[in-house]
């Protein structure tokens, strides 16, 4: 399917990890398609391996212990075969990452110009001036009321918000055809995250770059992507338009979750969350065949289940794993024994 | 009388500078606010970072030194260590902090964990130790035989559940929660809310819910303050701060918190920008000289918000 404005293409990747001398799966045959001008969004909670997959498409495990299974397309070339030279061609300057936490991933002891400047050296032949002139240009693009004083600062002398914005700034400074965001909102105040997102927003329309938005927060989601992939225990377990994952959730854990957050109508006093059961299996303890939510909805029969799960499509662009979430039903509150 | 009654709170820091060290400024983390909490209720206090809501937690428990004003406990003003030394109020006070992992010393057991305010309140012998601590693994949802773990042996909910357990350990009639669920995951987040509810039907606890998440205060608090740069600027029930709110700052709070309601959100970016540029331009309505909010005013029985009076009869028209 070779689409025209598909930028990425992960066909059944698979990323181990070796935890005394074996190998354990922490994602498991992905299939994903990032495309030009969207917001693709990747949604679980901790654990689920929505990072590693970042990491996996920038090439940023280190192969004696990490085993990377599949293909991952982009120009017509498998990342998984470059080598190193050729990875550090393409990380920065065609796919660049925003990171969580913006004071450890900028340099302490560098002003944000020189650092902004550093992708500009190593990716470009522009002349100084040129350089100094998109160093401004691209603070400004984010956001940075006083892009010359910015410029001049160190991390330390910069909010949350400001430094999350040079990440920013960094990251698209080479105007790549992919961003990889990871989290970029999560130590964030809510005002400021709302502001972050309205950077993310505009720099895709003006840059007609693909994103991928990779978050635990369902409200970012519903907010910014026009396409979620939620993933749980290292796979993908629903895959769908915004819209369709979150108007008809289909997959048990989706709607577990959804269920789960605070609703604005409850009685203070007495109304309780909804509780998924159990919790989500350490890699070495991860079923190997079997729906891998199975055990967190034990009254669903396990005949229901498929044993060796696909996605299957409840209509066309929007596709579910295992066929058990067409029998699938809350308990009621008083069943459960919280 | 109210469990605790809050007059006039201030916490100012020391800037000191210069070669003899002088102090030189204040930082004025909490700058005089009032606020009661009522036996049995949930009362939230809300802030971006930096607001001064953490302090303020802090001072009520006794972390923080208090500049002036009182802080009464039933009635005891135990801004004095005498005071509160006769009110027993270390042990009917407790606290439960965010980052689960760095407020468990990570060499300890849990029982040692959790038998530590007993040990020192309480003297029990080691058997009955035991037994309680048992009980208050069972009340959390533990297994017995998380007793003679240690911290890092546990997930994130887990390990917050041994907080809890800690806190309600001297049976305290006040919590303070720092965030509790901010690191958390969706559906942790979930139990661990279930079990501060659950706990508080049984023991009939009070909490004071510290939290930056709208979503998560709006589900446990009856009454919330809106705190921003060491002042109040909105206090009422539940129903007054979300559905009627008065000042900028609490109508912008409100309309950053992202909603899951895909069909709407072109709307919400309209309205958001809206009340974002209402902030930007005509902030020196909602503050004065200094920058800082106003006095509160009561607008009705229970809702307060800091406007000056003109301002006011604007806004309720």
């Amino acid at each position: 399917m070779a689409e025209e404005n598909t930028l990425l293409k992960l066909n059944d990747v698979s990323t181990s990890f070796k935890i005394d001398d074996a190998y354990y799966d922490a994602i498991s045959h992905v299939n994903l398609t990032v495309k030009k001008d969207k917001i693709l969004a990747i949604v679980g909670e901790s654990g689920c391996g929505k990072s590693t997959l970042a990491t996996t498409i920038m090439g940023l495990h280190d192969l004696n212990t990490t085993k990377i299974a599949g293909q991952i397309t982009f120009e017509n070339e498998n990342l998984l075969d470059l080598n190193e030279e050729k990875m550090n061609d393409i990380r920065g300057a065609k796919i660049g990452m925003i990171f969580q936490d913006p004071l450890s991933a900028l340099n302490p002891l560098k002003r944000i110009s020189d650092q902004i400047r550093e992708v500009l050296d190593y990716h470009t032949t522009m002349s100084v001036t040129e350089k100094n002139d998109r160093v401004l240009e691209l603070l400004n693009q984010v956001g940075i009321v006083n892009p010359q004083r910015t410029a001049r600062q160190f991390p330390h002398e910069l909010s949350g918000g400001m430094r999350q914005r040079v990440i920013i700034a960094i990251a698209i400074a080479c105007k790549p055809d992919i961003i990889i965001a990871d989290e970029p909102t999560t130590a964030l105040d809510v005002t400021i995250q709302a502001q972050i997102l309205d950077v993310l927003r505009s720099i895709q329309t003006e840059n007609h770059a693909g994103i991928i938005l990779i978050t635990h927060d369902l409200g970012v989601v519903a907010e910014t992507a026009d396409e979620v992939a939620v993933m749980y225990a290292g796979e993908i377990i629903e895959h769908g338009t915004t819209l369709q994952v979150f108007d008809n959730p289909q997959h048990p854990y989706t709607r577990s979750l959804l269920r789960s957050m605070p609703q604005g109508d409850s009685d203070v006093a007495n109304d309780d969350l909804y509780v998924i059961e159990g919790s989500v299996p350490s890699l070495e303890k991860m079923p190997q065949t079997g729906d891998r939510f199975a055990a967190r909805i034990p009254w669903i029969p396990a005949e229901y289940h498929e044993e060796r799960p696909t996605m299957h499509v409840v209509e066309p662009g929007h596709t579910v794993r295992c066929t058990c979430y067409q029998h699938f039903y809350f308990k009621t509150l008083e069943d459960m024994n919280i | 009388m109210s469990l605790i009654e809050i007059k006039d709170l201030k916490v100012h820091y020391p800037i000191r500078s210069g070669f003899l060290n002088r102090i030189t400024d204040q930082v004025k983390a909490v700058d005089g606010i009032n606020f009661n909490i009522e036996a049995g209720e949930t009362y939230g206090l809300v802030g971006e970072s930096g607001s001064g809501k953490s302090t303020t937690g802090k001072a009520v428990v006794g972390l923080e030194n208090v500049t002036s004003g009182t802080i009464k406990y039933k009635g005891v003003d135990i801004t004095e260590t005498n005071a509160r030394h006769n009110v027993k109020y270390n042990q009917n006070v407790q606290m439960i902090f965010q980052d689960s992992l760095s407020s468990l010393n990570s060499r300890k057991r849990v029982l040692d964990i959790i038998a530590e305010p007993l040990r020192n309140f309480q003297h029990l012998s080691i058997e009955d130790e035991k037994i309680r601590v048992l009980q208050l693994l069972e009340t959390v949802g533990l297994n017995p035989d998380s007793l003679y773990k240690y911290p890092h042996q546990f997930s994130g909910g887990q390990r917050q559940r041994i907080g809890i357990a800690r806190a309600v350990a001297t049976n305290p009639e006040l919590i303070i929660a720092d965030e509790p669920v901010s690191a958390l995951d969706l559906s942790v987040q979930a139990q661990v809310l279930n079990f501060m509810k659950k706990i508080q039907r049984d023991f009939g606890i009070s909490y004071l819910f510290i939290s930056h998440d709208l979503g998560v205060v709006r589900h446990m608090c009856q009454n919330i303050a809106i705190m921003n740069k060491g002042r109040l600027v909105e206090v009422g029930t539940r129903e007054d701060i979300y559905e009627n709110p008065l000042h900028i700052y609490t109508k912008r709070l409100l309309a950053a918190i992202p909603e899951v309601d895909v069909v709407k959100r072109q709307e919400r970016q309209q309205q958001r920008k809206e009340i974002e540029r209402v902030y930007q331009e005509e902030s020196s309505q909602y503050y004065d000289d200094e920058g800082l909010p106003y006095p509160l005013v009561q607008v009705t029985p229970t809702h307060f918000v800091a406007l000056p009076k003109a301002q006011l009869i604007d806004q309720l028209k």
